[in-house]
């Protein structure tokens, strides 16, 4: 056991599983020498070999389609896009092919692989380095679209992603890769070694796929979230003083929708908060989950928190931010209706 | 001083409909004048290469120069053999879908030097990501008609269960990578499996086909970068066949140069062949997978044909090129070459061709009806739905498995 923080955390992974499958070859731009822009690469060249963990062209949709022509060789391939805001060239590889391989091979080629990526805003990156793009992947048969909230699930998830059959993009939450903010972009972030999920087990673990976490048990509301605004939605909830229940969804597809059923159907009020845009975003996905298998049970409509539909915008980043206080209106109106807070 | 007005433009081919076709100014240097360098020659030594031309088969039929692969006549029986079931089979399966037993249907006609004689040059265990019209891979490699053809219509003993557009095959058995139909994407795709082949020290190679229109996607720029880069084990094929449906090549770039050419810039050797000669295109191939399997890297080939041909089913070529266009192509037709070539060298005849032509006709017409047993596209016997449901993932996730329950099958 050690303390890491998210960072260390997925270099463990990727270490854990490099060194257990020679199968297991990681790279990206700048991935290989540099150990990555975050670092989450660092070392592993040199423990591995340059044949193993290395660089790539600048140029997406290559990098995905090699991953992909490994995968159907029978490697496991672990790649990089340095950030999710440059997914995009590679989108025709991964949702035409990748997604596809064993539908239209009827299982004859497969593409067992993990895209990973951070993800979402909080640090001064402008339009082109602040995005959540999970939602347009959740709409694509044939994916699983993970995002951890911590050190120990992003090890314990990344591994069960890399040993899954079918192609995984694994987003991670940037701006909590050092520590858990909470939004107050005001106040220090605490670092993960203060955090009990900052305590990472050194050898292999699974988180398997699709299983979400409640991080905070409670009996008012239900909280639906997952990524940086698991910890928003966390201090939200303690300023509130409400007794809420939080769920990280950790896999959002395939969505652990027995977790949230059986948290709706006890609280009765849902709040959903995710960081990506709100028009056609993963909310709306949950919103009509929730409709469908707890109407009767609801006792409020149901919230959404989320970003602006804007481009994410660069100086009007923490009104942007869909940060605690914006939260905490949401759990007032959905508990107001009866007049509990 | 009043600046000169700019003006746009905008590729035009020489002929449209009603238009004589004239090919007078295509450069075509006689067979056997281009030498066949070492394959461990420089990419940068080979430039030249990929603006020439190298034919091997001469007007008269006879194989002359460096490039001559001095082929055993079993083998150019083989790949005659290949490229008239090719045809014989496209013939059936187009009049197939015109019978309303399919939804879609194409045609390689003109074009089966290509897939056919590279699937013979290539080994066993070589992977090949074809475009949708290298059908002749699958019959050069002897695959099972009455398997393509349960592919084409959709039936009970299709293998892609019904999943994939007709002629969207999959083997990997045969050394056949799934056919996307998105354009080039399985270019690089290829690239990635020829590194994994030498991450992996096998001995197996890669090989991967587009059309000259698909040399604009971004894809194909990807598959030349990452193979330079990585010296990947991969043969880069570009079928230029003069037509992406209605566009003529000069709208992907083949009007200021050839797409060998492509290979320069990217410091890959680049070799230019008449595809429409099957020894000519075997021994370019050869070339490329020698160089490839000793470790020397990949290699580009711009294979210069005609589709004589509908894109497919779905196009009418007669509404954009003159309709006499393919039979004025000057490079002729690829079956009837290799035919005067194998008559040439006494391996051959007249006779013997026209009784080969019916026994082929004979064996398609009884694929069919065995494939044809197994039902047609919403005809006979049919696939159950639930296949829908399946290989979306390795296990199906709940939502599939209510999504299945609700249409209740």
């Amino acid at each position: 056991m050690s303390r890491m923080n998210m960072i260390q955390a997925i270099n463990s992974a990727l270490d854990t599983m490099m060194d257990r499958d020679p199968d297991v070859l990681v790279f990206g731009e700048d991935v290989g020498y540099f150990g990555g822009v975050f670092r989450c690469t660092a070392g592993l060249q040199e423990k591995y070999g340059p044949t193993r963990c290395f660089d790539t062209p600048i140029a997406e949709g290559g990098i995905v389609a090699t991953a992909i022509g490994m995968a159907a060789y029978g490697l496991r391939p672990v790649a990089e896009i340095q950030f999710a805001d440059y997914i995009y060239p590679a989108f025709d590889q991964i949702v035409s092919e990748a997604a596809r391989m064993r539908y239209r091979s009827s299982g004859e080629f497969t593409s067992p692989m993990v895209i990973r990526s951070p993800c979402g805003g909080g640090i001064f990156g402008g339009q082109t380095h602040s995005q959540s793009p999970e939602g347009l992947f959740t709409h694509v048969a044939g994916l699983k679209t993970v995002m951890p909230s911590n050190p120990y699930d992003a090890k314990g998830l990344l591994i069960a992603s890399i040993e899954d059959d079918d192609p995984v993009l694994f987003f991670e939450p940037k701006r909590i890769y050092n520590g858990p903010f909470d939004g107050h972009h005001d106040r220090p972030v605490q670092p993960w070694t203060k955090h009990a999920k900052g305590e990472v087990p050194d050898e292999y673990y699974r988180i398997e796929l699709g299983k979400a976490e409640v991080t905070r048990a409670g009996n008012d509301l239900t909280i639906l979230t997952y990524g940086t605004m698991v910890h928003v939605a966390e201090c939200a909830v303690e300023e509130t003083g409400v007794d809420a229940e939080v769920i990280d969804l950790r896999t959002l597809l395939p969505i652990d929708v027995e977790a949230i059923e059986n948290s709706v159907k006890k609280t009765g009020r849902c709040v959903i908060v995710h960081e990506a845009t709100k028009t056609s975003g993963f909310g709306a996905e949950l919103m009509a989950l929730v409709q469908e298998r707890c109407f009767y049970h609801l006792e409020a409509p149901i919230e959404r928190v989320t970003g602006w539909d804007t481009p994410y915008p660069h100086a009007f980043e923490w009104e942007y931010f869909p940060g605690p206080a914006r939260v905490q209106k949401a759990i007032r109106k959905v508990l107001e209706i009866e007049g509990v807070a | 001083m009043k600046a000169k007005p700019l003006s746009l433009h905008i590729p035009e081919p020489k002929a449209r409909p009603g238009d004589t076709p004239d090919f007078s100014d295509l450069e075509i240097p006689s067979a056997g004048t281009v030498s066949r360098p070492a394959v461990d020659t420089s990419a940068k030594a080979m430039h030249d290469y990929a603006y020439d031309l190298v034919r091997v088969l001469d007007d008269d039929g006879n194989a002359v120069g460096d490039w001559d692969p001095k082929l055993d006549p079993d083998i150019l029986r083989q790949g005659l053999r290949a490229m008239m079931l090719t045809r014989a089979y496209d013939d059936r399966m187009y009049r197939v879908q015109r019978q309303g037993k399919t939804s879609f249907y194409l045609k390689c006609t003109g074009e089966e030097a290509i897939a056919c004689s590279q699937a013979i040059a290539l080994q066993d265990r070589d992977m090949m990501f074809p475009s949708y019209r290298q059908q002749g891979l699958l019959i050069a490699r002897g695959w099972s008609l009455v398997d393509m053809m349960n592919q084409v219509y959709s039936n009970t003993k299709d293998r892609l269960k019904g999943r994939q557009l007709p002629i969207m095959y999959s083997s990997k058995e045969c050394g056949f990578f799934t056919i996307s139909g998105n354009l080039g994407t399985q270019f690089c795709q290829a690239v990635g499996w020829a590194m994994a082949s030498a991450y992996k020290g096998d001995t197996a190679i890669a090989a991967s086909w587009v059309g000259d229109g698909t040399t604009a996607e971004a894809d194909f720029h990807s598959g030349m970068t990452f193979a330079s880069v990585y010296q990947a084990p991969v043969i880069l094929n570009v079928v230029n066949n003069q037509w992406a449906i209605s566009s003529y090549q000069g709208f992907a770039g083949g009007e200021q140069t050839t797409f060998a050419s492509r290979a320069v810039g990217y410091g890959l050797p680049g070799l230019r062949v008449d595809g429409n000669d099957f020894l000519a295109v075997y021994a370019v191939t050869k070339w490329a997978e020698e160089r490839a399997r000793n470790n020397l890297g990949p290699t580009l080939i711009e294979h210069f044909t005609y589709r004589a041909d509908a894109h497919s089913t779905s196009d009418d070529p007669s509404a954009y090129r003159p309709k006499e266009e393919s039979e004025r192509w000057p490079l002729g037709d690829p079956i009837e070459r290799l035919k005067d070539h194998l008559i040439g060298l006494g391996q051959w005849s007249e006779e013997q061709h026209d009784e080969l032509a019916k026994e082929l006709k004979e064996q398609v017409k009884q694929a069919g009806k065995e494939a044809e047993a197994n039902g047609t596209l919403g005809q006979g016997p049919q696939l159950s739905a639930k296949y829908m449901f399946e290989d979306v993932y390795k296990e199906m996730p709940w939502h599939l498995r209510e999504q299945r329950q609700e249409l209740g099958v």
